[in-house]
């Protein structure tokens, strides 16, 4: 690879340690992947953040990287294993928690911002059209690659750290207009409406890009979509497909830019839709858990959840997974207070994918395909997918 | 018989090798604190890769599995280096992170299981001695 006199510098080690052991890590992926150089990019998104995932092997790595090691662009974390203020509520123990705390403090040490959350386009690490970013959580990876246009490898924990450090990443992958292009061509002929429908959208078509071992879909057919519609979409395109760039035209920014898929496309009908929501309703679900907010809930869903939970009462755990700066947002507009006064409780800086919850509830409801795949797996749970409103009406009946 | 291939991360390394046609997950696929082999179904399902050349296609599943590896370093129960058809990047960040040296683009099938081989690195070669 060729380098820069700054980036040699850092893999001889005159940058400190941390900055020695990400320009490694940066330049072998970099051959790896036959990367002629490295870009700047804009901005970074960690995941391995929750200590269920890092143990303290990773929590080790992290402080050594701490010891030395300074973030030279902006950097947010993927979400943590607790809510950092609200834990005990929540029924995490106190040693997950005290070691939840090591490993933010060893990012915060490196001048990461702590925000924990799985949207970060939502809470201002936002990056615009065609930057480069470097970016790890899944869904995050294929919303900015997709819907912002930014552009991103799909990198892991010490690969985003390393950028972070070095303010670098390898130019291969997405980041080149070769990569960019749709591979295969899905027409959808039904009504897709609602986060939950998105995400059983995204299931149909991420199970069928691996069959057909591709990668980036171009989508036809949806008329309109919100940035709820399109995060919940990502999620479980990333879930199902590994997928971290679709294109759907008329909605996402490089639909004209790359010529359409002709040769290998497939149909999506209603009743493709009708099966594939079936597979995420299991047999003889007991719920005992509902939770929203996978990926993290937007002030816009909190907004409707408060409207649909005024004046009534939870009668199952109900968990609503989002950023703490969305619900900060949420506490000032008041939507937090009658959420709480109806019993259901907020899970900031976590979610249901990294919290170590294994086995704690029997059947959890979601309107998230993506959530679905990891309560089963992850959690053991069994799971059911349905709209916000529905998820509402059997938290409360 | 001496192998020419990619090198991936540095320093030599003499040792046993354990040979497997199946990828390996560090995340949950290898237990970090006895070295061995935990997937269900796996070829190499309860047997230690601790202390030799584990030489294997590619590495599968979650990224965590670099820090895994890294664990398993600290924990003296890594392999002292690593053999690959075709390196993938949990590998390959899981090697630089932990130091152990590895070598990719090797047509494993000319290992054999308790040979005595040398990795080296820094070279990019696998000695079957």
């Amino acid at each position: 690879m060729k380098l820069t006199q700054e980036e040699q510098d850092m893999l001889d080690g005159k940058f400190g340690k941390a900055a020695k052991k990400s320009m490694e890590i940066l330049t072998t992926l970099g051959e790896i992947f036959d990367a002629e150089y490295m870009v700047e990019v804009y901005g970074v998104q960690i995941a391995g953040v929750s200590y269920a995932n890092l143990g303290e092997a990773g929590l080790e790595y992290l402080n050594e990287m701490a010891e030395d090691g300074k973030v030279r662009v902006l950097t947010t974390l993927n979400p943590a294993g607790m809510d950092r203020e609200n834990w005990q509520t929540l029924g995490i123990d106190k040693e997950f928690a005290k070691n939840q705390n090591r490993a933010i403090d060893a990012f915060a040490k490196m001048g990461i911002i702590t925000t924990c959350s799985c949207t970060p386009y939502l809470i201002g690490n936002a990056p615009h059209f065609g930057q480069h970013i470097a970016w790890a959580e899944s869904s995050a990876v294929c919303y900015s690659n997709s819907v912002i246009g930014a552009r991103t490898n799909r990198e892991g924990g010490p690969s985003a750290l390393a950028s972070a450090l070095t303010g670098k990443t390898p130019y291969y992958g997405y980041h080149l207009d070769n990569n960019r292009h749709g591979e295969v061509l899905v027409n959808v002929n039904a009504s897709v409406k609602g986060t939950d429908e998105f995400g059983v959208l995204g299931k149909i078509i991420g199970d069928k890009l691996v069959d057909l071992g591709k990668k980036i879909p171009y989508i036809t057919g949806i008329p309109l979509a919100t940035i709820e519609e399109l995060k919940s979409f990502c999620a479980s395109v990333a879930t199902y497909g590994g997928t971290a760039l679709f294109h759907m035209e008329g909605i996402t920014p490089e639909h004209n830019k790359y010529p359409k898929p002709t040769e290998i496309k497939f149909e999506i009908n209603q009743a493709d839709l009708d099966k594939t929501r079936s597979e995420l309703i299991d047999d003889d679900i007991e719920i005992d858990f509902v939770s929203i907010g996978c990926p993290h809930a937007s002030i816009h869903e909190i907004a409707e959840m408060a409207n649909l939970l005024k004046g009534k009462k939870v009668k199952k755990e109900f968990w609503i997974t989002t950023a703490r700066p969305t619900k900060r947002i949420a506490d000032e507009a008041g939507y937090s207070k009658i959420i709480e006064n109806a019993g259901a409780k907020f899970a900031a800086d976590t979610c249901c994918v990294v919290a170590p919850i294994k086995e704690r509830f029997k059947g959890i409801m979601v309107d998230s395909a993506k959530a679905c795949y990891y309560g089963r797996a992850k959690n053991k749970f069994k799971v059911k997918i349905g709209s916000i409103e529905e998820c509402i009406e059997e938290a409360t009946r | 018989m001496k192998f020419v291939g990619r090198k991936i991360y540095k320093g030599i390394a003499e040792a046993e090798a354990i040979v497997t046609k199946d990828g390996i997950s560090f995340y949950g696929g290898i237990d970090p604190d006895t070295g061995k082999v935990v997937e269900v179904g796996h070829e190499l399902e309860g047997q230690s890769i601790s202390g030799k050349v584990l030489v294997f296609p590619t590495g599968k599943g979650s990224t965590v599995g670099s820090y895994t590896m890294y664990r398993m370093k600290k924990n003296n129960t890594a392999p002292v280096a690593i053999v690959n058809k075709e390196i993938d990047t949990i590998v390959a960040v899981g090697c630089i992170i932990s130091e152990i040296p590895c070598v990719d683009k090797i047509d494993i099938s000319n290992i054999k299981t308790g040979q005595n081989i040398i990795v080296n690195g820094s070279e990019g070669t696998v000695e079957v001695k």
